[in-house]
């Protein structure tokens, strides 16, 4: 764990300390399983967030992508009466195309990832919603899918069966994005694109992977809102959750210009900006002020983070150039 | 060599009072004495060749010149007035410009705005339109007297780099400047702009304003300058007055012995061997309608040698498949080659070392063993997961063999200096067995002992029975290191130069699409 995840931690418990000082409720089980329930479903998307904005890139459309996947899922199961491990592929293989098409448009044909995925919201949203007549997807009385529900929303030894499956999905990601020779590609490709196309890295591979890991999770996690909140209007819901992904990565030491950051990082975001939500409501804050807490914390963490930074590496250089007595200055 | 007395080639030189003078002039950083005792004195209308390799102290001098940073003790005497270190204000004010390697114009905008930025003529009126008219008028003379031929209007971004650098001079002399400092002026400059900026400089001696010419590149030093001065280790390493510039004194000064690796790396007289790499009729974007033939045999190093947009590094760009193939063929060892991206060239063992090391070559923000590692992924990993220990096993020996000073391979290639950065790139590519390996100006901007270790590294390459093709607009370079010397013109090979008619003379003539002169009847030029 780098210092950087470690000040994160240290600020979660503090937080955390503060909110049950003021109101013991924070740590009662219904609401740890509650909050830990939110941080598995937005941190399963964050995740996807974080590995495009590694690269570089962005992907804004994935909160119209929950909208637009969550409703087909239900109307898969709910009105079309599909097995629901048959929806569930179907659904997850949607998110890996639309990921792909991405990918591609932003690698093969150069368009700009923040034109590509914008548009991606402006899309999907507008498809969601004409999909359901601008209706709301759910289910009948009486439908139950007593195994999907139990993965989704169930618990196993009071722990939410979303939260363990957010943990395995985070030590496979941990695994890809820091020991794997394409996490090491995709580091490579944050830092210099074009150095990284000089060492003989198919970059355009790479940064569509990136795209469609993003895709997968997405839709993962699309299906994990569907279930949670069990009924879908298209028009708003998972709006901002992009935000929220790409708040959780900066948060969690990510560098919009790519190259920087730590899976363990964007997990810790995600549970800074869901204590956050829980502050709000466990320390009757008006939660019209909800957004404005939320920008206001991201926006401290990131400036105290980057003046640190300087601070460092003033230090750094000082302590360098004192060891350097004999040796020749670097040029 | 007539030590103690100067002799000049012009004595109303020696009779004029220095306009700057330095003495015993001291500076240390924390841990670094960057320049010990120093003096010199710079005439008017004298043109100074300042040399050292890098961390000799010449940024340091230039700094205390610039009044960027002030030193511990001595003085600098400019114009007859001592101070004990420059404000940016009183080096202005004195007339001291300065003309840097990385030029600072505007590209969006023109010539005459680029120069007056800042201080346009103003019509009267509360607008405060900026006079045109009276602005083109100001700025023509200025361009006339740095030689220019282009348009006070014309887009900065039009000009070719010399033309830059002329439209820098002229900013110099807008500012009534006494003394101009270049800067590695000609390190990126092609052989026919590299005269036209000689030319200024004489110019500018001779309307008496002093020049320091500092350069990496001797014999421009010793075409130009009337006195050299020899940084090292801070320190003034001698003076050589204008009858004793020449390149072995220059260089024996700068690294305190006579350097002997680029005359080992011209060694000649192998027979080279079969064809490794042939380009056919191939077409670059930078001339789609010029087909360029050129054959590379292992074994050698083939010079590259031409004007800066010639087409070189389109060439080599292509042939390591980061530009795509307009036509033509390419053939690897007898057999057609395919290559769609650097990948693929990659995989058959052609390696580029480009121009652009710090955008291109390296990743700045990598550590040394993960940049050697890069390329060469899957046999640094096992089962897709990256085995940090074979990465380290294959740095430590690269970092080994190529001597790359650093204090671990884990260190950040940013931190290293530029000879050690070309080293890496070098060593990503070495741990990889190369057939072809293509250098595309692999000394720029590296100090003099660097340079020769990356010949000798060349030598060794080709001994070893690589193909090197290397390009280079340092006319020192291409005639002492290379086996035979393929000069382009306009996009195509204008003509192959053997051992025996290497001369500048013929590079030159071969680059502006000219016959070169052979020494046996039967050329060996096309």
């Amino acid at each position: 764990m780098s210092k950087k995840d470690l000040g994160l931690l240290v600020l979660i418990l503090v937080v955390g300390a503060v909110v049950t000082a003021i109101n013991p409720r924070f740590l009662s089980t219904i609401n740890l399983a509650n909050t830990s329930n939110l941080v598995a479903l937005f941190g399963i998307l964050s995740i996807g967030q974080a590995f495009v904005i590694i690269t570089g890139g962005i992907e804004l459309s994935v909160g119209s992508l929950i909208a637009l996947l969550g409703t087909l899922f239900i109307d898969f199961i709910a009105v079309r009466e599909m097995d629901w491990p048959l929806a569930f592929v179907l659904i997850i293989v949607l998110g890996a195309i639309i990921g792909f098409v991405h990918g591609w448009l932003i690698t093969r044909l150069k368009m700009q990832p923040f034109v590509v995925t914008l548009c991606g919201l402006l899309i999907y949203r507008g498809v969601a919603r004409f999909y359901t007549a601008d209706g709301t997807a759910g289910f009948a009385f009486g439908q139950n899918f007593p195994d999907l529900e139990f993965l989704t929303a169930g618990r196993s030894g009071g722990l939410p069966n979303s939260f363990i499956a957010l943990i395995v999905i985070a030590i496979v990601m941990w695994v890809v994005l820091h020991r794997s020779v394409f996490g090491r590609y995709l580091y490579a490709i944050g830092k210099n694109e074009e150095a990284a196309k000089y060492s003989g890295i198919r970059t355009g591979r790479v940064v569509i992977a990136a795209y469609v890991i993003c895709g997968v999770l997405t839709a993962l996690s699309a299906i994990y809102f569907a279930m949670y909140t069990r009924s879908i209007s298209p028009a708003s819901h998972g709006q901002f959750y992009e935000l929220y992904a790409i708040a959780a990565a900066v948060l969690g030491g990510f560098s919009l210009r790519g190259g920087e950051g730590s899976l363990v990082g964007v997990i810790l975001g995600t549970v800074l900006l869901q204590e956050l939500q829980n502050l709000v409501n466990l320390l009757g804050i008006p939660s019209s002020l909800n957004f404005a807490v939320m920008g206001g914390v991201i926006l401290i963490g990131v400036l105290v983070d980057q003046q640190w930074g300087v601070f460092r590496a003033r230090r750094r250089m000082m302590e360098a150039s004192r060891r350097n007595v004999a040796g020749a200055p670097a040029e | 060599m007539n030590n103690g007395v100067m002799n000049y080639s012009d004595p109303s030189i020696v009779q004029s009072a220095p306009f700057l003078s330095l003495e015993a002039v001291r500076k240390t950083y924390p841990g670094v004495v960057a320049l010990d005792g120093f003096s010199m004195q710079v005439r008017p209308g004298e043109v100074i060749g300042l040399v050292g390799e890098n961390g000799a102290g010449k940024s340091t001098l230039m700094k205390i010149l610039g009044g960027v940073t002030r030193p511990d003790s001595g003085t600098v005497t400019v114009d007859g007035v001592a101070h004990d270190g420059l404000t940016v204000e009183a080096s202005i004010g004195s007339g001291i410009a300065f003309v840097h390697q990385e030029l600072n114009l505007f590209e969006n905008l023109d010539v005459a705005a680029n120069i007056f930025f800042g201080r346009e003529p103003l019509k009267a009126g509360p607008l405060r339109l900026v006079d045109r008219a009276k602005l083109r008028e100001m700025v023509a003379p200025l361009l006339k007297r740095v030689g220019a031929n282009f348009s006070t209007d014309a887009p900065v971004a039009s000009l070719s780099l010399a033309q830059q650098q002329m439209v820098e001079i002229a900013k110099a002399l807008s500012i009534k400047a006494r003394l101009v400092i270049l800067d590695e002026p000609t390190s990126s400059l092609p052989i026919a702009e590299t005269e036209k900026l000689l030319d200024v400089i004489k110019g500018l001696r001779a309307e008496g304003i002093s020049v320091i010419f500092i350069s990496h590149r001797l014999h421009e030093v010793e075409r130009v300058a009337d006195r050299v001065v020899v940084l090292r280790d801070g320190m003034l390493a001698g003076t050589l007055p204008k009858s004793d510039i020449n390149h072995d004194q220059m260089v024996k000064l700068m690294i305190g012995r006579m350097l002997k690796e680029r005359e080992k790396a011209a060694e000649a007289g192998r027979a080279p061997g079969g064809v490794a790499l042939s380009a056919t009729a191939v077409r670059t974007s930078a001339y789609p309608d010029h087909p360029v033939d050129l054959e590379l045999r292992r074994g050698e190093i083939l010079g590259l040698a031409g004007l800066v947009g010639s087409g070189r590094t389109e060439l080599a760009r292509v042939l390591f498949g980061i530009d795509e193939r307009l036509g033509g063929s390419v053939a690897l060892d007898g057999k057609a080659l395919n290559v769609g991206s650097a990948a693929d060239a990659v995989a058959s063992g052609i390696f580029l070392v480009p121009e652009d090391r710090k955008l291109t070559g390296i990743l700045l923000d990598l550590s040394i063993a993960q940049n050697i590692s890069l390329p060469n992924m899957p046999a640094h990993a096992k089962r897709s997961l990256v085995s940090t220990s074979a990465e380290l096993a294959t740095a430590e020996k690269q970092k080994k063999d190529l001597g790359i000073k650093a204090p671990s391979v884990l260190t950040r290639t940013g931190t290293l200096s530029g000879g050690n950065q070309q080293k890496v790139v070098l060593a990503k590519w070495l741990a990889m067995n190369p057939k072809v390996m293509i250098l595309d100006e692999p000394t720029r901007g590296i100090d003099i002992g660097a340079k020769a270790e990356i010949y000798a590294l060349m030598r060794a390459l080709a001994d070893a029975g690589v193909a090197v093709l290397m390009i280079s607009s340092d006319m020192e370079e291409v005639i002492g290191v290379s086996d035979r010397i393929a000069v382009m013109h306009e996009g195509q090979i204008s003509g192959i130069l053997d051992r025996d008619d290497f001369s500048q003379e013929n590079v030159l003539l071969l680059a502006v699409g000219k016959k070169p002169k052979l020494a046996q009847a039967a050329g060996g030029a096309q």
